[in-house]
């Protein structure tokens, strides 16, 4: 996902978008500022349409696609974990192996993904702006103080990491069957999952995600609910796993069924949640 | 770049997704792969070993219900015996992970129905159930190579409903891993031994992971058509 090259990227769908996108801006140029709020205003509706022109059921993304998508949410990752790190008073002395060992990781993983970019022909989006108080870059969001409260801190962590690996598991058959690609893909979204364990851990709640019948998110933070929203889903491949023997008993609980199997996200459900929040331009 | 004998294998499993398709509107759940499915050829029984037979994604599915039974015996083991000094927690947790290795082995064995290798015996005379540090390690090489082998197997398959399934299990190996490495040294969820230096979770070939499974089974499993014969 570009984000930012994305006039260029939706062109490759729409060839006509230039003219059409120019006299709009040269009628912005000429309002007055009241007529330019307006026009503004409907910019981003626009900018949805045209996104889900470029990036919907349609056309599947390609390979550099979900790569730079994946770098995206690296580089969420990688500045989240770097800028506490650099909070001074944050992460206590208990926390800080682990917290130092997901920032190196985080670290690499834009690293590597920058390079498979590249090699693959490919050019590496540059790093969007993040407000990591989801507040869609005032500071304000819900999560606002995070930097100075472990304990929010933690949990900020645990919705990237949770949402991480549903995203990589999302792109999976996007890369079906590409032996080196989808192999690292694979081995990130594995140490996602090693992270989000080990946050879980830090945390005090279950390594896996337990959901209930109806509620995805066992976290306990009803903000990110949609980040959870999915992992109640007990139906794999046609198989209901409650109708499936346990080790004593002819049934599986639901929470069972729910921590066994983790859910993927699509790149749409993924960027939705982060966009305008977490991420903004 | 496709063979012929991949094409009409892809040809199979479209044939199959559209039959999940229509599974997945609610007919029971028995034998799912089995019904569009008609290779004679797979699990090749062979001197009381098992073969997880022609290349394709049977062998794959069966390769995985292989290591998720090996899993789930093992810690169905931990839980009836469990080692001297082993707190509620630990056997809180430790129940949770056997609860989910033998949802994913009735899984594999469900889904793959008529096409599903038999029940492996399984042979533990190597690890001391008695001792919390022989479990332990145990239990991380399990978790490990089971991440491993998930990893490094994925890009075989060829259907994307089976890989995106394949993902849905290994993201939940891999919280155990990094549970059970942390139980063994704290902080070491996503250490040098199973992570490289790109961040990267190490992945292995079914050739690499057999044998390490083998030790811990009676029935010897080989994947012939994976470069690999016990």
């Amino acid at each position: 996902m570009n984000l930012f090259n994305i006039i260029d990227e939706i062109e490759k769908f729409d060839p006509e978008l230039n003219d059409r996108l120019n006299p709009r801006r040269a009628a912005i140029k000429n309002i007055t500022s009241f007529g330019s709020k307006v026009a503004m205003a409907a910019v981003p509706f626009a900018m949805g349409t045209m996104l889900k022109k470029a990036y919907g059921a349609a056309a599947a993304p390609t390979v550099i696609e979900v790569l730079n998508y994946a770098l995206t949410l690296e580089y969420l990752e990688s500045s989240f974990y770097n800028t506490g790190a650099a909070s001074a008073g944050l992460i206590p002395a208990a926390g800080a192996s682990y917290i130092n060992a997901v920032k190196e990781d985080e670290n690499q993983h834009v690293a590597f993904l920058k390079s498979a970019i590249t090699a693959s022909g490919g050019t590496p989006v540059t790093s969007p702006k993040f407000d990591f108080t989801a507040g869609g870059g005032t500071g304000e969001g819900p999560f606002k103080g995070l930097f100075g409260n472990y304990n929010l801190f933690l949990k900020v962590a645990l919705a990237f990491e949770d949402t991480g690996v549903r995203a990589y598991k999302g792109q999976a058959p996007n890369l079906l069957g590409n032996k080196d690609i989808l192999t690292a893909a694979l081995s990130i979204h594995a140490v996602e999952a090693r992270h989000a364990s080990a946050i879980r851990q830090l945390l005090g709640v279950s390594p896996w995600i337990t959901s209930t019948a109806t509620l995805g998110n066992d976290t306990g933070v009803p903000q990110v609910n949609g980040n959870y929203d999915g992992e109640q889903n007990v139906t794999q491949g046609g198989v209901n796993l409650t109708t499936l023997p346990g080790v004593s008993g002819t049934s599986t609980s639901v929470a069972v069924a729910t921590a066994a199997f983790d859910e993927p996200l699509s790149m749409d459900q993924v960027l939705a949640l982060l966009v305008g929040t977490f991420i903004y331009t | 770049m496709k063979t012929s004998e991949q094409e009409s294998i892809g040809g199979a499993n479209m044939a199959r997704r559209s039959f999940l398709r229509y599974a997945g509107l609610g007919v029971a759940s028995a034998g799912l792969l089995a019904t569009a499915a008609c290779h004679k050829d797979h699990k090749v029984i062979v001197g009381g070993g098992i073969d997880i037979g022609a290349k394709g994604d049977l062998a794959i599915l069966n390769y995985a219900y292989a290591l998720e039974q090996l899993e789930a015996a093992f810690y169905i083991q931990v839980i009836t015996t469990p080692y001297s000094g082993m707190t509620a927690d630990e056997k809180a947790l430790f129940t949770s992970i056997r609860d989910h290795e033998v949802l994913h082995r009735e899984f594999f064995k469900a889904a793959l129905g008529g096409n599903a290798i038999p029940a492996l015996t399984v042979d533990f005379s190597t690890i001391d159930f008695t001792k919390k540090a022989a479990v332990l390690g145990a239990a991380k090489a399990f978790e490990d190579t089971g991440v491993k082998a998930y990893d490094g197997a994925g890009y075989l398959i060829q259907d994307a409903g089976y890989l995106t399934i394949a993902g849905k299990i290994v993201s939940v190996e891999a919280r155990h891993a990094a549970l059970i490495s942390n139980m063994l040294v704290a902080g070491s969820f996503a250490a040098d031994d199973q992570v490289d230096s790109n961040g990267l979770n190490k992945s292995a070939t079914i050739a690499e992971v057999l044998p390490i499974a083998n030790t811990y089974l009676k029935t010897k499993v080989s994947a012939s058509n994976y470069s690999y014969t016990a």
